[in-house]
């Protein structure tokens, strides 16, 4: 009974595995790319240690498999979202059918607010934002 | 008959992780940027620690487990550092 159990978590994780690449195949743009990669790349190998620890059963394995998964499931967004940014600062060219892009509107409004500010942009976040009007 | 299924699919999942791994290897290989690359990196990284925790299963060798979970530590650093050197590479 356990390894039927086992058996499909293995084969669901497989399978999301599989999707995860052929949409990093299919879709257009670096951001969609990223979407499908991290999400089901995730999920897939989330699965699998699954089954690693349902098939073991033992307390050593159980934990280091759900270390992985926890570890996968807080690193995985960090890391999409840390390259997605600096992606955009590159920038990498977006989709043609992008419909909504918030971070240049927030860009445009901080540089819309800028010149007063110019003399004390020194402190806090001042860096960050003047680099990305510097690419935009 | 419960371990010829468990063996079925231990074979039918390495089969879809390899070709998984291979249909990345090929974006890796495309990817017309440097960020979809790293993304491309990342995702071979994450379908490798699955693969090992199937090849532990099939093995029935626990102590594979510990590859995964070092692999998924380190890629994190590796990918972080990608995208830290792409924000930098900008500056000049």
């Amino acid at each position: 009974m356990i390894q039927i159990l086992v058996s499909a978590l293995m084969l669901f994780g497989a399978v999301f595995s599989l999707l995860g690449a052929v949409g990093m195949l299919r879709m257009p743009d670096l951001l969609t790319r990223l979407q499908a990669a991290t999400k089901t790349g995730t999920l897939g190998v989330g699965f699998v240690m699954l089954a690693v620890a349902v098939h073991f059963q033992e307390l050593g394995v159980v934990a280091n498999s759900l270390l992985v998964i926890a570890f996968l499931f807080l690193t995985a967004p960090i890391a999409a979202h840390v390259i997605a940014r600096s992606a955009y600062f590159v920038p990498v060219p977006l989709w043609k059918g992008t419909a909504l892009d918030e971070l240049k509107q927030a860009i445009d409004a901080q540089a819309a607010d800028a010149p007063p500010d110019t003399t004390e942009s020194e402190h806090g976040s001042a860096g960050e934002t003047g680099r990305g009007r510097a690419s935009s | 008959m419960a371990d010829q299924i468990l063996q079925w699919s231990l074979m039918a999942t390495a089969v879809m992780m390899t070709i998984a791994i291979v249909i990345v290897t090929f974006c890796l290989l495309r990817g017309p940027t440097l960020p979809d690359r790293v993304v491309a990196l990342d995702l071979i990284g994450t379908l490798t620690a699955g693969a090992i925790g199937v090849f532990a299963m099939s093995q029935n060798e626990p102590v594979y487990i510990l590859v995964s979970v070092v692999l998924s530590v380190v890629l994190f650093v590796g990918t972080v550092a990608f995208a830290y050197y792409i924000e930098k590479g900008l500056e000049q």
